[in-house]
């Protein structure tokens, strides 16, 4: 027996190194691992602002090759003139997903901060049920609604946005909260730490990837949504496509269409960014 | 250590609410200044209930609970935690800051300004073997399950508590690194004689951590509360003596040494020397064995009387090679050991250059194990009649 293990020298060795391995030389492997992760540059973030680029361009060569001019197609021209509709439009557009998306966030985060809390945790499901039939009810007749209730303009159309884009950033954001691992909470409690400063410092900043998918969410919900802006007097870029429509001009309706789409993947974009730059770092 | 009671727990209870019984039921004990106390059951005893009492991450139901002297039961918890270092199985490091932000935490919070916050971390990752230049600005993600609980413990000392709460340290670990961190945690308590308050399911871990081990029952309730080694010789009740299981006699020998015994003494011949003298000193010693010692008095074999009366020569050649061989310092555990592997059941005990002192034989280590067991027995008597 005792001979056999000598006559084996070296299985022995390898046996001794095994057991006794530092786990120093692993965790050099799992660090170098992780960093060259991180530098890693994912292509879709390249990649996009290429084609968003790309349809831009497409759309300035068609819109220069509608040659627009007044005395040839007068419905034409008065409905994609850049100073007086598109751009005009384009802003009313923005300002709207802008808003309503602002309002949101202002709104779902802490609420969704604070039905995470354990004192007020049993309403959670009731709020998440209202914010779900806002997003279940019809666009058409929650605008509608709205119209009713504020009257006409961006106000109303904004107001029924915020109702309507609640839900991912509500549901995100006590998603996010709920994951973050327990027993990171419990030792920064046990440190001492105040029920603020666990939420401050532990609770959001883990959670913000997750919440910050949610908003942008909202936010591409609020740009597509403005598009119905018009239907209560609230302007966009809706203005155009429905010109497009009723005048049964086919230029008009994809040159309207195609802005829409432009700001959605532009925003789109953004969001993807700041998703990224935004994760604290170690996650 | 002098017995300066650091945590005291007065009739503490916790009931939780829409339940009848308690978790913990009026427990009183006492926490030594520098001691480390390990709480010990089996599940559901309630030990991890009671660990998070004493820095009221539960809040008690009743009763008091003393920090050097201290009524703390109503004071802000949240700063009474910021004094006492909270390690947890999990470990919980925050995956979002750095291992230096990580171990900053507590100083932070009180206030500390910039350079002692920086100093201290530094110092903090020396005292657990991570080089501070590389490990401050490391992720916790980019740490083994090892490194990543020697962060915990460091953070833990962030402030320099007097107390620290250990719950399970180090039970998410593999037993080889376990060991290690074990060995290096009671080599940073010799230096940093923290009161610690250590909670386990494992007897083992138990007895290798603890001055003193509470072995607790159903509520909470204490059923034996010394030290391991007594705990080991004399268990009070069939609950401790189930929850030790079996080999507790084997563990107790880890508790004591070779020097403290009164060892054998057998009969010795010298290289060269005439086989008569051993002869002679055997009869006067009435034993069956002598032993060969070379020129500078080491041990070589056990010779038999039959091969001394095969007349003078060569004696090297003859009896039994020496196998058990153990110093001074050796445990009785190693000795047991070393023993079994001997065919001659006796094992030579020599210093350390060697040279013959004396020998161990069983009946000297039984002889042990009934003296702890009475010592135990008279210790556990003489509480019940002062009581």
């Amino acid at each position: 027996m005792s001979q056999r293990i000598v006559a084996d020298p070296e299985r022995k060795r390898t046996l001794d190194r095994s057991m006794t391995t530092d786990d120093d030389e692993t965790d050099l492997a799992v660090a170098s691992a992780g960093v060259s992760k991180e530098r890693s540059r994912p292509m879709g973030l390249l990649l996009a602002p290429l084609g968003i680029v790309a349809i831009a361009g497409a759309l300035l060569v068609y819109y220069d090759s509608l040659a627009l001019d007044p005395d040839v197609n007068i419905q034409q021209a008065s409905a994609l003139d850049w100073h007086t509709k598109l751009w005009p439009q384009t802003v009313e557009h923005l300002t709207i997903a802008f808003w309503s998306t602002v309002i949101v966030v202002l709104i779902a985060i802490p609420l969704g901060v604070v039905l995470t809390r354990p004192a007020l945790r049993r309403f959670g499901p009731v709020v998440l049920t209202v914010a779900n039939s806002g997003q279940a009810l019809p666009a058409y007749g929650l605008l509608i609604l709205f119209l009713i209730l504020l009257g006409q303009g961006t106000t109303t159309v904004i107001w029924a946005l915020v109702l309507f884009a609640l839900l991912p950033v509500l549901r995100n954001t006590m998603v996010g909260l709920d994951n973050v691992d327990r027993s990171t909470i419990e030792a920064g409690r046990g440190m001492g730490m105040t029920k603020w400063q666990a939420l401050t410092r532990i609770e959001l900043p883990l959670a913000v990837p997750v919440i910050i998918a949610g908003v942008r969410t909202a936010m591409i919900i609020n740009i597509g949504m403005a598009t119905l802006a018009f239907l209560v007097g609230g302007g966009g870029l809706g203005i155009t496509i429905n010109s497009g429509l009723k005048l049964q001009q086919d230029p008009v309706l994809i040159v309207g269409a195609v802005m829409v789409a432009l700001v959605a993947l532009t925003f789109d974009w953004i969001g993807a960014v700041a998703e990224r730059y935004l994760k604290p770092r170690g996650l | 250590m002098p017995d300066r009671s650091m945590i005291h727990l007065d009739r503490v209870t916790k009931v939780y609410p829409g339940t009848v019984d308690p978790a913990v039921e009026e427990l009183t004990m006492d926490i030594q200044e520098g001691e480390i106390l390990v709480l010990v059951g089996p599940s559901g005893c309630g030990k991890s209930t009671t660990l998070r009492l004493i820095n009221r991450m539960i809040e008690p139901s009743g009763g008091h609970i003393f920090f050097d002297g201290e009524d703390v039961t109503d004071v802000d918890p949240d700063k009474l935690r910021r004094r006492i270092g909270y390690v947890i199985q999990q470990i919980g490091l925050f995956p979002h800051q750095t291992i230096g932000q990580n171990i900053a935490t507590v100083p932070k919070m009180l206030g500390w300004d910039k350079k002692r916050t920086a100093e201290r971390v530094e110092e903090l990752l020396d005292t657990v073997g991570l080089p501070a230049a590389e490990f401050r600005d490391r992720y916790p993600k980019e740490l083994s399950g090892g490194q990543a609980q020697r962060v915990g413990v460091a953070r833990a000392l962030g402030a320099d508590p007097a107390v620290m709460l250990m719950d399970e340290p180090f039970g998410a670990i593999d037993p080889i690194t376990r060991d290690r961190l074990q060995n290096e945690f009671l080599r940073l308590q010799s230096e940093l004689k923290k009161t610690i308050v250590f909670v386990t399911h494992d007897i083992d871990e138990a007895i290798k951590m603890g001055d003193r081990i509470a072995i607790l029952g159903e509520r909470s309730v204490i059923r034996q509360i010394d030290t391991p080694e007594r705990i080991l010789a004399y268990p009070v009740d069939d609950f401790v003596d189930d929850f030790i299981g079996s080999g507790s006699t084997l563990k107790g020998l880890n508790f004591e040494r070779v020097s403290g015994l009164a060892l054998s003494s057998y009969p010795t011949i010298k290289v060269g020397e005439a086989p008569e003298k051993g002869l002679r000193a055997m009869d006067e010693a009435n034993r069956e064995w002598t032993l060969l010692l070379d020129r500078e008095h080491k041990p070589l074999r056990w010779l038999r009387r039959t091969d001394l009366q095969r007349g003078a020569g060569d004696m090297t050649k003859r009896g039994q090679h020496i196998r058990a061989e153990v110093e001074p310092n050796a445990t009785l555990h190693d000795t047991l050991e070393e023993m079994l592997n001997e065919s001659t059941g006796m094992c030579c005990v020599v210093d350390n250059r060697g040279r013959y002192q004396g020998v161990v034989e069983i009946s000297d280590l039984t002889e042990v194990i009934r003296r702890l067991r009475t010592e135990a027995k008279e210790h556990y008597d003489a509480l019940e009649t002062v009581s």
